[in-house]
């Protein structure tokens, strides 16, 4: 288990050479890049939208519930959402929700790629594969996930917001000022930093799993759910030293 | 023109391949036979590179691979033209994405130079309707004409074809074995077709190498393949009743 560790963290460290080269063609490489940012980051929004206002919204009723004590104030049911949303759910977990969507999407796509010999036929021709399919996926996504990052904590605020317009479990005017009080920026770019590094490893190791995938249509199932808990595993990891360092 | 010398190759130390020795000469088809398992794809792996042997050498026209740097690597890959077993088309691409493809990334052609190139070899395969059809819209024969086109895109020097005629009915399979000897005829390519398909040995097999259990076991050609001593020879192209038939018949033309 452990030497079989350390043989794949081996050939992950290869391979991340290999992916992380001059590309032969800037214009191909700019445009495949545009291609991904669109497939792997844009197409993500509408996922991130519901998610993020339905678990805004959850979050606000959760504390409006628990949070009922005459010493507590009552805009703090707007401050611990806000909170929540900025520190570990904008940021951790629509992390994990995307290593769903976008990591089994990567790894499908190139395991696919593998075993209909595209990538055979990518080296025969003498280009790099692993560079021509992944590296345009990981600088497209890693530049990307910030708007995702941001647009979640945006719309989980706004689902808040909803309970407080449309329930009388808070008012707006507790909710909107609990959301302003003791604001700390750095919150925000502590929340978009991480993703920057959850959005490499959803990538990488996605694109890893794809790129060594042999066999047929199962073994590319399987290098998916592969793909999917070994990100999800990696993430959480970094996210504890990543909080450690950042917030320490 | 390509050579292969005393070519070994080992899996997991079990030796796949055994001191195999072939010529393949350029403006000829050059057949690798043999049944499933014998060690003919692993064979040719090695010949593009894709598989390194650990022993012997493969020489393109006089050069070594072995003693090639990468540059040389890389510019020899852009003279190989490949033909896969499944087609091998990018499913992002159309028809005319997928042949303009090896066009754009290396032959330095202005957009509409590359346009007109990509045209003529897709209207040389005979297939000047398909343009902005994706792999997934046209049929099997017509994805491996498409991969036909894709390969001599840029004008190889060699073109390798890893069973052209798998899953194909017998008529498309004649006719992508004919478009195959046509295009190596016109252009002088040294052509490597590695098949299993008898309609292919007898039509098209100008040079054919038989490669039996790892082991280069006979060559010869069309005409010599039915008067081979090689029984292991004789049981792949007599396994089916036609071919029996076929030999009856011969051997009492011989006789007369």
């Amino acid at each position: 288990m452990i030497i079989s560790s350390i043989r794949s963290f081996g050939r992950y460290c290869t391979f991340m050479t290999q992916v992380f080269r001059f590309p032969d063609k800037w214009s191909v490489f700019g445009r495949n890049m545009l291609n991904e940012i669109s497939k792997l980051g844009v197409d993500s929004i509408p996922l991130v939208i519901i998610i993020s206002i339905f678990i805004g919204a959850v979050i606000t009723i959760q504390m409006t519930i628990n949070i009922v004590s005459p010493l507590i104030p009552s805009y703090s049911t707007g401050l611990a959402t806000r909170e929540i949303l900025l520190l570990e759910f904008s940021s951790s977990i629509m992390s994990l929700i995307l290593a769903g969507k976008v990591g089994s999407n990567i790894a499908s796509e190139i395991g696919t790629m593998r075993v209909t010999e595209q990538i055979d036929a990518l080296d025969i021709m003498g280009i790099n594969s692993a560079n021509f399919i992944v590296l345009p996926k990981i600088v497209g996504f890693v530049l990307f996930v910030p708007v995702l990052c941001v647009l979640s904590m945006f719309m989980g605020l706004l689902g808040g917001w909803f309970i407080a317009e449309f329930t009388t479990m808070i008012s707006v005017e507790n909710y909107t000022y609990g959301i302003q009080s003791f604001f700390n920026e750095w919150y925000v770019w502590y929340g978009i930093i991480k993703t920057y590094f959850f959005a490499f490893i959803i990538t990488s190791v996605a694109a890893y799993y794809g790129y060594y995938v042999s066999g047929g249509a199962l073994e590319v199932g399987k290098a998916s759910t592969n793909a999917v808990v070994s990100s999800s595993i990696l993430i959480l990891l970094a996210d504890v030293i990543l909080t450690k360092l950042l917030l320490q | 023109m390509i050579e292969a010398k005393n070519i070994s190759k080992w899996f997991d130390g079990q030796q796949v391949l055994h001191d195999i020795s072939a010529r393949f000469e350029s403006g000829k088809t050059n057949l690798i036979i043999g049944q499933s398992g014998s060690g003919k794809t692993v064979f040719m792996k090695c010949l593009i590179g894709l598989l390194t042997p650990e022993k012997g050498e493969i020489f393109y026209d006089g050069r070594s691979f072995r003693n090639m740097d990468s540059k040389q690597r890389k510019d020899l890959r852009t003279e190989i033209g490949m033909l896969f077993q499944g087609s091998a088309l990018f499913d992002n691409e159309t028809v005319l994405g997928n042949v303009m493809f090896p066009l754009k990334m290396f032959s330095g052609m202005t957009k509409k130079e590359q346009l007109d190139r990509a045209h003529f070899c897709i209207s040389r395969v005979g297939l000047d309707k398909a343009d902005d059809k994706y792999p997934s819209e046209i049929s099997g024969g017509m994805q491996k004409r498409v991969a036909i086109a894709r390969a001599i895109a840029l004008n190889p020097r060699y073109l390798f074809c890893d069973e052209p005629n798998s899953g194909l009915d017998p008529q498309t399979s004649i006719r992508v074995d004919n478009l195959l000897s046509d295009i190596t005829h016109e252009y002088g390519i040294t052509t490597i077709i590695n098949t299993h398909d008898m309609n292919s040995v007898l039509g098209i097999g100008e040079n054919i190498v038989f490669i039996n259990k790892g082991r280069c076991d006979w060559t010869g050609n069309d005409q010599t393949i039915f008067r081979s001593d090689s029984q292991a020879l004789n049981d792949f192209v007599f396994a089916s009743k036609l071919f029996r038939e076929v030999k009856k018949y011969l051997e009492k033309e011989y006789d007369k």
